[in-house]
Protein backbone atom coordinates (compact mmCIF):
# COMPACT_ATOMS: atom_id res chain seq x y z
CA UNK A 1 0.00 0.00 0.00
CA UNK A 2 2.69 2.56 1.19
CA UNK A 3 6.05 1.56 -1.25
CA UNK A 4 9.11 1.88 0.38
CA UNK A 5 10.64 3.94 -1.92
CA UNK A 6 12.82 6.39 -2.70
CA UNK A 7 14.58 8.65 -5.21
CA UNK A 8 16.98 11.10 -4.99
CA UNK A 9 16.52 13.08 -8.26
CA UNK A 10 12.53 13.19 -7.24
CA UNK A 11 13.08 13.83 -3.63
CA UNK A 12 15.37 17.03 -4.19
CA UNK A 13 13.18 18.62 -6.55
CA UNK A 14 10.17 17.95 -4.72
CA UNK A 15 12.09 19.63 -1.86
CA UNK A 16 12.96 22.67 -3.57
CA UNK A 17 9.52 23.25 -5.28
CA UNK A 18 7.28 22.48 -2.68
CA UNK A 19 7.84 26.24 -0.77
CA UNK A 20 7.45 27.59 -4.26
CA UNK A 21 3.62 26.17 -4.19
CA UNK A 22 3.11 26.91 -1.10
CA UNK A 23 4.17 30.26 -1.72
CA UNK A 24 1.88 30.53 -5.19
CA UNK A 25 -1.18 29.13 -2.89
CA UNK A 26 -0.89 32.45 -1.00
CA UNK A 27 -0.45 34.37 -3.58
CA UNK A 28 -3.47 33.16 -5.19
CA UNK A 29 -5.46 33.91 -1.68
CA UNK A 30 -3.70 36.99 -0.94
CA UNK A 31 -4.79 38.35 -4.69
CA UNK A 32 -8.21 37.33 -4.61
CA UNK A 33 -8.44 40.72 -4.63
CA UNK A 34 -7.22 42.07 -7.53
CA UNK A 35 -7.10 39.23 -9.65
CA UNK A 36 -8.82 35.50 -10.18
CA UNK A 37 -7.79 34.05 -7.18
CA UNK A 38 -9.55 33.34 -3.82
CA UNK A 39 -9.82 30.71 -0.88
CA UNK A 40 -11.02 28.00 -2.54
CA UNK A 41 -8.33 27.92 -5.44
CA UNK A 42 -5.41 29.18 -2.70
CA UNK A 43 -6.47 26.06 -0.36
CA UNK A 44 -6.57 23.29 -3.11
CA UNK A 45 -2.70 24.71 -4.71
CA UNK A 46 -1.77 24.72 -0.83
CA UNK A 47 -3.33 20.74 -0.45
CA UNK A 48 -1.66 19.74 -3.62
CA UNK A 49 1.79 20.72 -2.33
CA UNK A 50 1.03 18.57 0.79
CA UNK A 51 0.01 15.73 -2.29
CA UNK A 52 3.17 16.10 -3.60
CA UNK A 53 4.75 15.39 -0.35
CA UNK A 54 3.47 12.39 0.02
CA UNK A 55 4.05 11.22 -3.58
CA UNK A 56 7.76 12.12 -3.16
CA UNK A 57 8.60 11.17 0.25
CA UNK A 58 6.48 8.82 2.33
CA UNK A 59 3.40 8.77 4.34
CA UNK A 60 4.70 9.17 7.54
CA UNK A 61 7.09 11.89 6.58
CA UNK A 62 4.71 13.83 5.31
CA UNK A 63 2.08 13.00 8.52
CA UNK A 64 4.85 13.84 10.74
CA UNK A 65 4.61 17.65 9.66
CA UNK A 66 1.27 17.54 9.51
CA UNK A 67 -0.10 15.92 12.38
CA UNK A 68 -3.74 14.35 12.32
CA UNK A 69 -4.77 16.61 15.31
CA UNK A 70 -3.82 19.78 13.85
CA UNK A 71 -5.71 18.42 10.67
CA UNK A 72 -8.85 18.37 12.19
CA UNK A 73 -8.67 21.41 13.88
CA UNK A 74 -7.91 23.70 10.87
CA UNK A 75 -10.78 21.47 9.46
CA UNK A 76 -13.11 23.48 11.92
CA UNK A 77 -10.97 26.41 12.48
CA UNK A 78 -11.48 27.82 9.18
CA UNK A 79 -15.32 27.57 9.23
CA UNK A 80 -14.82 29.16 12.63
CA UNK A 81 -13.26 31.85 11.47
CA UNK A 82 -15.88 32.49 8.13
CA UNK A 83 -19.14 32.23 11.10
CA UNK A 84 -16.77 34.45 13.70
CA UNK A 85 -16.05 36.96 11.17
CA UNK A 86 -20.41 37.08 10.90
CA UNK A 87 -21.09 36.92 14.42
CA UNK A 88 -18.69 39.73 15.19
CA UNK A 89 -20.27 41.97 12.88
CA UNK A 90 -23.92 41.09 14.26
CA UNK A 91 -22.43 41.84 17.69
CA UNK A 92 -21.20 45.32 16.77
CA UNK A 93 -25.24 45.70 15.64
CA UNK A 94 -25.16 45.22 12.18
CA UNK A 95 -26.80 42.22 10.09
CA UNK A 96 -24.58 38.93 10.17
CA UNK A 97 -21.72 39.15 7.84
CA UNK A 98 -22.27 42.89 7.02
CA UNK A 99 -18.50 43.70 7.34
CA UNK A 100 -19.05 47.90 7.18
CA UNK A 101 -19.29 47.87 10.88
CA UNK A 102 -16.26 46.02 11.62
CA UNK A 103 -15.03 49.40 10.89
CA UNK A 104 -15.62 49.84 14.88
CA UNK A 105 -12.86 47.57 16.06
CA UNK A 106 -10.56 47.70 12.81
CA UNK A 107 -8.96 51.56 12.15
CA UNK A 108 -10.34 51.85 8.68
CA UNK A 109 -13.01 53.53 7.33
CA UNK A 110 -16.39 51.50 6.50
CA UNK A 111 -15.41 50.90 2.62
CA UNK A 112 -11.85 49.52 3.46
CA UNK A 113 -13.43 47.52 6.19
CA UNK A 114 -15.45 45.76 4.10
CA UNK A 115 -12.11 44.55 2.29
CA UNK A 116 -10.78 43.43 5.36
CA UNK A 117 -13.54 41.58 6.30
CA UNK A 118 -13.62 39.91 2.75
CA UNK A 119 -9.77 38.91 3.36
CA UNK A 120 -10.53 37.36 6.37
CA UNK A 121 -13.82 35.36 4.94
CA UNK A 122 -11.38 34.17 2.81
CA UNK A 123 -8.76 33.24 4.71
CA UNK A 124 -11.24 31.31 6.73
CA UNK A 125 -11.95 29.60 3.04
CA UNK A 126 -8.07 29.14 2.90
CA UNK A 127 -7.76 27.23 5.94
CA UNK A 128 -10.63 25.06 5.78
CA UNK A 129 -10.78 23.65 1.79
CA UNK A 130 -6.49 23.31 2.53
CA UNK A 131 -6.99 20.76 5.61
CA UNK A 132 -10.32 19.15 3.53
CA UNK A 133 -8.40 18.13 0.63
CA UNK A 134 -5.41 16.51 2.42
CA UNK A 135 -7.76 14.85 4.67
CA UNK A 136 -9.88 13.37 1.93
CA UNK A 137 -6.83 12.53 0.25
CA UNK A 138 -5.24 10.79 3.58
CA UNK A 139 -8.36 8.79 3.83
CA UNK A 140 -8.69 7.58 0.03
CA UNK A 141 -4.72 6.83 -0.45
CA UNK A 142 -4.68 4.79 2.59
CA UNK A 143 -7.86 3.32 2.40
CA UNK A 144 -8.58 4.63 5.65
CA UNK A 145 -5.89 3.00 7.87
CA UNK A 146 -3.44 5.78 8.00
CA UNK A 147 -3.50 5.83 12.29
CA UNK A 148 -2.36 2.61 12.04
CA UNK A 149 0.51 2.83 9.52
CA UNK A 150 2.11 5.36 11.67
CA UNK A 151 1.68 3.51 14.96
CA UNK A 152 3.72 1.05 12.74
CA UNK A 153 6.44 2.92 11.63
CA UNK A 154 7.29 4.77 15.39
CA UNK A 155 6.99 1.29 17.10
CA UNK B 1 -46.78 -1.52 -8.09
CA UNK B 2 -44.36 1.20 -5.68
CA UNK B 3 -42.07 1.49 -8.87
CA UNK B 4 -45.07 2.19 -11.06
CA UNK B 5 -46.16 5.08 -8.63
CA UNK B 6 -42.68 6.55 -7.94
CA UNK B 7 -42.40 6.32 -12.28
CA UNK B 8 -45.62 8.39 -12.16
CA UNK B 9 -44.52 10.62 -9.65
CA UNK B 10 -41.61 11.08 -11.09
CA UNK B 11 -43.16 12.14 -14.60
CA UNK B 12 -45.71 15.12 -12.45
CA UNK B 13 -42.82 16.10 -11.13
CA UNK B 14 -40.70 16.77 -14.08
CA UNK B 15 -43.60 18.06 -16.21
CA UNK B 16 -44.49 20.49 -13.29
CA UNK B 17 -41.20 21.73 -12.97
CA UNK B 18 -40.64 22.27 -16.72
CA UNK B 19 -43.75 24.15 -17.03
CA UNK B 20 -42.34 26.63 -14.47
CA UNK B 21 -39.49 26.70 -16.20
CA UNK B 22 -41.49 27.95 -19.22
CA UNK B 23 -41.88 31.31 -17.31
CA UNK B 24 -38.34 31.85 -17.22
CA UNK B 25 -36.95 34.48 -18.99
CA UNK B 26 -34.65 33.21 -21.98
CA UNK B 27 -31.15 32.29 -21.98
CA UNK B 28 -29.03 36.00 -21.98
CA UNK B 29 -32.05 38.04 -22.81
CA UNK B 30 -31.24 41.71 -21.53
CA UNK B 31 -34.19 42.66 -20.75
CA UNK B 32 -34.93 40.38 -18.21
CA UNK B 33 -35.36 41.40 -14.16
CA UNK B 34 -31.62 40.59 -12.94
CA UNK B 35 -29.66 42.19 -16.10
CA UNK B 36 -31.80 45.58 -15.48
CA UNK B 37 -31.63 45.70 -11.79
CA UNK B 38 -28.76 43.41 -9.76
CA UNK B 39 -25.80 43.59 -12.23
CA UNK B 40 -26.04 47.08 -13.36
CA UNK B 41 -26.04 48.10 -9.44
CA UNK B 42 -22.90 45.68 -8.92
CA UNK B 43 -21.70 46.85 -11.44
CA UNK B 44 -21.59 50.59 -10.98
CA UNK B 45 -21.63 50.41 -7.28
CA UNK B 46 -19.18 47.39 -6.76
CA UNK B 47 -15.42 49.32 -6.02
CA UNK B 48 -17.25 52.44 -4.22
CA UNK B 49 -19.16 49.93 -1.97
CA UNK B 50 -16.22 47.34 -1.21
CA UNK B 51 -12.63 48.68 -2.23
CA UNK B 52 -12.41 45.64 -3.74
CA UNK B 53 -11.25 45.78 -7.43
CA UNK B 54 -12.46 42.51 -8.99
CA UNK B 55 -16.11 42.41 -9.49
CA UNK B 56 -16.33 38.76 -8.84
CA UNK B 57 -15.10 38.64 -5.55
CA UNK B 58 -16.99 41.57 -4.74
CA UNK B 59 -19.97 39.54 -5.68
CA UNK B 60 -19.20 36.44 -3.99
CA UNK B 61 -17.38 37.53 -0.61
CA UNK B 62 -19.88 40.29 0.19
CA UNK B 63 -23.20 40.65 -1.80
CA UNK B 64 -23.42 36.62 -1.38
CA UNK B 65 -21.23 36.09 1.48
CA UNK B 66 -24.49 34.05 3.46
CA UNK B 67 -23.87 31.82 -0.07
CA UNK B 68 -20.44 31.47 -0.12
CA UNK B 69 -20.51 30.48 3.84
CA UNK B 70 -22.48 27.54 3.46
CA UNK B 71 -20.21 26.22 0.14
CA UNK B 72 -17.88 26.57 3.08
CA UNK B 73 -19.78 24.59 5.14
CA UNK B 74 -20.65 22.00 2.17
CA UNK B 75 -16.74 21.39 2.04
CA UNK B 76 -16.63 21.07 5.85
CA UNK B 77 -19.68 18.39 5.58
CA UNK B 78 -17.99 16.14 2.25
CA UNK B 79 -14.47 15.93 4.24
CA UNK B 80 -16.18 14.45 7.99
CA UNK B 81 -18.50 12.16 5.95
CA UNK B 82 -15.42 10.93 3.99
CA UNK B 83 -13.53 10.81 7.71
CA UNK B 84 -16.49 8.85 8.57
CA UNK B 85 -17.13 6.47 6.28
CA UNK B 86 -13.74 5.30 5.25
CA UNK B 87 -11.77 5.84 8.56
CA UNK B 88 -11.08 2.73 10.32
CA UNK B 89 -9.81 4.20 13.65
CA UNK B 90 -7.27 1.86 15.63
CA UNK B 91 -9.94 1.02 18.96
CA UNK B 92 -13.39 0.80 16.91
Amino acid sequence: MVREFEDVIIQTLCRFFIPFIQLYSLYVFAHGHSSPGGGFQGGCIMAAAFVLMVIAYDLNEAKRRFREKALLIFCCLGVFIYAGTGWACLLLGSNFLDYGFLSKVLPTDPVKARYYGMAMIELGVQITVMAIMVSIFLDLVTRGEHEEILEEKDA
Amino acid sequence: MKKAFTFIALIITAFLLIYGAEEFPKWGDPNQPASLHVSPRYIEKAVEETAVPNLVTAVLADYRSYDTMFETVVVFTAGIVVMMLLRRPKKW
